[in-house]
């Protein structure tokens, strides 16, 4: 895991300082909230429906069991004791006091925690895989790129006021977790046929109230080319993205309107400036970061010891975790754990001091202290041995957290919604809830298979409903909730981004419509293998659509 | 027949606070003083940058129960605070 240096702490700590002033000159009324609120948000405070709210990076998601603790005191210390864990592997706290959040970001820089950035017209966190480094189908690790992007992005002056919000994300995996095409910057490690490593980078995917897949810019980078490459795009964007307009600020819509050849032009124009300058990475640094994420030695454990095969011969409930919450490790007797925190009736997402600090305690006792918070609101042990996976289970079953819905219709994306959010039209929680009691059944939710359901309080799209294969946006009519109903989005390399499927639904009939939607594709389906999603691609949106009418 | 009350989040602490009849501001809202025209009061209010942020008037009105209620959920909400339980330990 990386460590900060000297630099790290002394950026963090010089912030810290500098927030608490701007806070002290704001409480004394020497500036004023319109001076203040750009400068709140730079440092991830934001004012919600009935409190402050700030929300914490996590690097590419990636946590000690140390800061998760860290976590867990700044919950019960300067919060109602809980937090909860977004889509952009970040957690969010939804009661501080403006007053005390000096003390609580001087507590997270003890543990190399910070909120910069997790706000504001500039790059945000880099997201990445949650398996990074230990999937067994990555063709690198990806976090030594994500830690270089952080440190090149991190304050960079000439990125602090872009037009909009920049979100970045970098996969490796043969399998993309991480979304990537849905981000301003999406970037894939690839293997070219020389058998060498590089980066195909897509720009200008994104959600929110123009939902767009990323188009290609570029097949292959070297590696020492990257940075001087994003770069390259972020000045043709911060050039040209429309300033003038709020909803057509972000490089998704500068791409649109340049097209997508025009707009690489002017990348390699720009680029041609930056090759072989001080922007690109020396080989010597690469390794430097790399150094930090040598993989651990991982002591020989056995592959499919005994008891675990007879525990998942025997019991059901383990069973059914195990073939949904473990991916394959890279290390034979390994394991990589997914703990959903989807608990059925649950807020997804929420989470209490008091689990925070019990699950650190299992990432120490199973897991080498290590943790990664997903895009799905998640927190995973990214490397716990075959053999321990039954007590791990045993302990999640006491803590209510240990549901096998990792992928299924109850491991549902959810954003605060109008419980929260001052932007929102209609609440996202107490629907996930409804949901998640109706499909409480785990061997209904593991024969529906493979689906993801994500609801949006509003067309921000937080809750990634743009990309759910059944996705729910909350809509304002005239003051009162309702909710449209949208179908066939995929996150994954597959991307493609949900089509309506008729008129809106009010709160009494929405869970139905998802319901009718559910069972649509039960019937439609060739066999169990046919997931939703691909049962979706063979019949088209029609036969859902004619369901749901039916069903009104 | 709608009224409206003034409210604004408090500086300090975020919360959600209602202006009184006596001029001074409630995290209760049973304390809010309602306003046939309340456009004086968010005037007087959004004065006081060193007590609350983004002062405005929410228009209410009489339910059957003869309280004051604000006519849009959103309003409704910010009035009762989260409508889920979100201390799952506490
Ligand atoms: S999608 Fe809308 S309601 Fe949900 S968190 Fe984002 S801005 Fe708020």
């Amino acid at each position: 895991m990386y460590r900060y240096d000297e630099f790290d702490h002394a950026v963090v700590a010089a912030r810290v300082d500098e927030f608490s002033s701007q806070v002290a000159r704001r409480l004394s009324g020497e500036l004023t909230e319109e001076q203040f609120r750009p400068l709140r948000l730079m440092n991830g405070v934001y004012l919600q429906l009935h409190a402050y709210m700030l929300r914490v990076a996590i690097p590419y998601g990636q946590l000690s069991s140390r800061q998760l603790r860290m976590l867990a005191h700044i919950a019960r210390t300067y919060d109602k004791g809980y937090g909860h864990f977004t889509t952009r592997q970040n957690i969010q706290y939804n009661w501080p006091q403006l007053c005390d959040i000096p003390a609580a970001l001087a507590d997270l820089a003890s543990v190399e925690m910070h909120a910069i950035q997790t706000s504001g017209n500039c790059i945000r966190n880099t997201t990445s895989d949650p398996f990074a480094g230990v999937a067994a189908d990555e063709v690198t690790d990806p976090r030594p790129w994500a830690e270089i992007i952080r440190q090149w992005s991190t304050i960079h002056p000439e990125f602090t006021y872009l037009p909009r919000k920049f979100k970045i994300a970098i996969s490796a995996g043969e399998e993309d977790r991480a979304a990537v095409a849905f981000h301003d910057i999406g970037i894939r490690i690839v293997r070219n046929d020389a058998g060498e490593i590089g980066f195909k980078v897509l720009v200008g995917g994104g959600m929110g109230r123009t939902p767009r897949v990323g188009r290609v810019i570029t097949e292959f980078l070297n590696p020492t080319e990257l940075l001087g490459y994003l770069e390259s795009i972020l000045r043709v964007y911060n050039l040209h993205g429309r300033r003038d307009n709020k909803y057509k600020a972000r490089i998704k819509i500068l791409v649109d309107a340049l097209g997508i050849d025009e707009f690489r032009r002017q990348v390699e124009v720009e680029w041609a400036h930056l090759r072989g300058s001080e922007v690109e990475v020396p080989a010597s640094e690469i390794e430097r970061i790399h150094s930090y994420f040598v993989p651990r030695e991982l002591p020989a454990r056995p592959e499919a010891p005994a008891e675990f095969l007879a525990a998942r011969q025997q019991n059901a409930a383990f069973a059914r975790w195990v073939d949904a919450n473990i991916i394959n490790h890279r290390v034979p007797g390994y394991a990589g754990v997914t703990i959903t925190l989807k608990p059925a009736g649950g807020i997804p997402g929420d989470v209490t001091a008091d689990e925070m600090d019990a699950i650190a305690d299992l990432a120490d006792r199973f897991g080498f202290s290590e943790l990664r918070a997903t895009k799905d609101q998640n927190l995973v042990l990214p490397s716990v041995a075959q053999e321990d996976l039954l007590p791990l289970w045993q302990e999640l079953v006491s803590l209510s957290l240990a549901e096998g819905n990792h992928g299924l219709i109850n491991d549902m994306i959810t954003c605060p919604g109008l419980d929260y959010c001052a932007l929102a039209n209609a609440r996202s929680i107490p629907l996930a809830q409804e949901i998640s009691t109706r499909f409480a059944d785990l061997e209904r939710q593991a024969n529906i298979g493979p689906l993801t359901l994500n609801i949006s309080g509003c067309i921000n799209a937080c809750g990634h409903h743009h990309v759910a294969n059944i996705g729910i946006l909350g809509v304002d009519k005239h003051g009162d909730e309702a909710y449209q109903l949208v179908i066939g989005g995929d996150a994954r390399d597959s991307a493609a981004v949900a089509q309506i499927s008729g008129p809106g639904y009010s709160q009494e009939k929405i869970v139905d419509a998802v319901e009718t939607t559910v069972n649509t594709y039960l019937a439609q389906r060739t066999g169990a293998e046919e997931t939703f999603i691909e049962t979706f691609r063979r019949i088209g949106l029609a036969p859902f659509k004619e369901a749901l009418n039916a069903a009104r | 027949m709608s009224k409206t009350f003034v409210t604004a989040n408090r500086l300090t602490d975020g919360l959600v606070v209602f202006r009184t009849a006596d001029g001074a501001w409630s995290t209760a809202y049973a304390d809010a003083a309602l306003y046939d025209d309340s456009a004086a009061e968010v005037a007087a209010a959004s004065s006081e940058a060193t007590v609350v942020v983004g002062v405005y008037a929410v228009e209410v009105e009489q339910a059957e129960d003869g309280s004051w209620q604000p006519l849009t959920t959103r309003e409704r909400i910010r009035v009762l605070g989260p409508s889920i339980a979100y201390q799952r330990s506490a």
